[in-house]
């Protein structure tokens, strides 16, 4: 069996990166939920598909007999040497040297840390939608929300602007290339560490305030951090950081979309939005992380095998009826909202208050743009799949107000 | 009533100061603490409970009759 063939039984044999789940995976995981509450594959070496909140919980708690060595799916596994830190700490160590790794990030990503952030996304965002001119169907996944995080977060590193092409090139590379040979991500990866390396060689020699030095001048167990680390923190941010908060922005616009009575609302009311954003962020979750099996087990029934993944599904989570009241319901004013969408447990996104900052800037100034909008052809909306879900291609049609 | 935060179970998701901001603030490595000695003034119970029905971990802790 190849790796993408047509998935034709989801408890047995399903497949992440299938169409069929980019499309519309809520079906889906309802119906194992209720029929296989942790289904199977053999794809990609064994995978495990847990979707009720009680066990998607249970295994985010549980860093003993799941490792989160490598939380990305793919045929291969990282070699057993790489534990407890992993390729890119914090998210792919263990305890105990988790703690420390994600220690050195928390004070630079605290919401009182983030909030001078604000003002700069704030013009950025209204530059892109400059941009867009009067055009009168417009891309808000293309042209706007893929922007937003790949500036925040070389800002906040402290990367030059008038690197920004270069720089979204490479990310864009590494992101995107997915489907390329092993050896041409390599490549991309090779450019992109490179770039990096004169990036924090330069900032060696010449501090600054920003996060590379603040990462370079941190300790870590009474050591300064070495530049490798530092790279490998880097690389892990503008991969947990871009492609996440771009989904969630993207999939806001495509709710409002398609609902005119909750834009009307929000429009209205922005002071809901914040509240707004949490329900979006529950409701279309976009990360799916996963760990691997740290030892053959029996998990609830489950002949679990060391080196089997399991897919941690918290959007799968956020949509359970026995943990959240009509789960398929999209309420804006949702008061009692405990989603999983960061995460649960010692990962919790270490970027979750810079995230809510981009998405709820990003949307304030989008309403206030464009008050009125709706989708310019529904069937040309394009979903990513696999791990990290949203919209790739969402064109809207702007309406006059 | 009286809240507060349990150190070993929160991770700093931040529901709790986003919701009840009189009641909760975030240290500085964005984990929830309560405001002064967590004292929930007269017509702030319903903020208290809702900041621990939004907790993801469940670390905010209500003391009904402190
Ligand atoms: C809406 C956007 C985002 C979502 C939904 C999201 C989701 C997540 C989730 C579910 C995890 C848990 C990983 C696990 O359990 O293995 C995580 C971890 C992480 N995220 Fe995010 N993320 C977002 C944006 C960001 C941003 C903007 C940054 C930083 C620039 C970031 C940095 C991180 C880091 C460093 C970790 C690892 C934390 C650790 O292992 O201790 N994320 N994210
Ligand atoms: S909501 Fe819970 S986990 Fe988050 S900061 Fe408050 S107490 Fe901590």
């Amino acid at each position: 069996m190849g790796l993408h063939d047509k998935v034709t039984d989801w408890a047995t044999d399903f497949d992440h990166t299938d169409e069929e789940w980019a499309a519309d995976p809520y079906p889906i995981w309802d119906e194992l939920r209720a029929t296989c509450p942790i289904a199977h594959t053999e794809r990609y070496g064994g995978v495990w598909l847990p979707t009720r909140a009680e066990d998607v919980a249970e295994i985010a708690y549980d860093t003993e007999r799941f490792t989160s060595r490598s939380v990305v799916v793919s045929k291969f596994r990282p070699p057993m040497e790489l534990a407890p830190q992993g390729i890119a700490p914090p998210i792919s160590s263990d305890p105990p040297f988790h703690k420390g790794a994600r220690r050195l990030l928390l004070p630079a990503f605290a919401p009182q840390a983030v909030a001078k952030y604000e003002e700069s996304t704030r013009a950025y965002c209204h530059e892109l939608i400059d941009a867009m001119g009067d055009a009168a169907v417009v891309d808000a996944a293309e042209g706007y929300a893929q922007f937003i995080p790949v500036r925040v977060i070389a800002n906040m590193l402290g990367l030059p602007e008038s690197d920004g092409d270069r720089f979204r090139g490479f990310v864009h590379h590494v992101l995107e290339g997915v489907d390329k040979s092993m050896e041409e991500r390599a490549a991309g990866m090779m450019e992109l560490f490179g770039y990096l390396e004169e990036q924090i060689e330069d900032h060696r020699a010449n501090p600054r305030d920003d996060l590379i030095t603040y990462l370079l001048q941190s300790e870590l167990d009474g050591e300064p951090v070495d530049g490798f680390h530092v790279a490998r923190t880097i690389g892990l941010l503008l991969i947990a950081g871009i492609d996440t908060t771009w989904s969630a922005i993207g999939a806001s616009i495509w709710h409002l979309a398609g609902h005119g009575d909750d834009l009307a609302r929000l429009v209205a009311e922005p002071e809901l939005l914040p509240m707004a954003i949490e329900e979006f962020l529950r409701a279309y979750a976009p990360v799916t992380m996963a760990r691997l099996v740290r030892e053959d087990m029996d998990f609830k029934g489950c002949p679990m095998k060391a080196d089997d993944f399991v897919l941690l599904s918290f959007p799968a989570a956020n949509r359970d009826p026995d943990a959240v009241e009509r789960p398929n319901e999209v309420i804006i004013d949702r008061e009692v909202n405990r989603h999983s969408a960061f995460g649960l447990g010692i990962h919790r996104c270490a970027g979750s208050h810079l995230a809510r900052l981009e998405m709820r800037v990003a949307l304030e100034v989008w309403l206030e743009r464009f008050p009125r909008f709706e989708l310019a052809d529904p069937d040309g909306v394009r979903w990513s799949g696999g791990q990290v879900r949203g919209p790739r291609e969402l064109p809207l049609r702007i309406l006059g107000s | 009533m009286r809240v507060r935060v349990d150190d070993d179970r929160c991770e700093g998701h931040g529901r709790c100061y986003a919701v009840a901001p009189e009641l909760f603030e975030p240290d500085e490595i964005g984990n929830g603490v309560a405001v002064g000695d967590g004292t929930v003034p007269a017509g702030m119970e319903r903020a208290a409970r809702l900041a621990a029905e939004n907790c993801p971990e469940q670390a905010v802790i209500i003391e009904e009759d402190a």
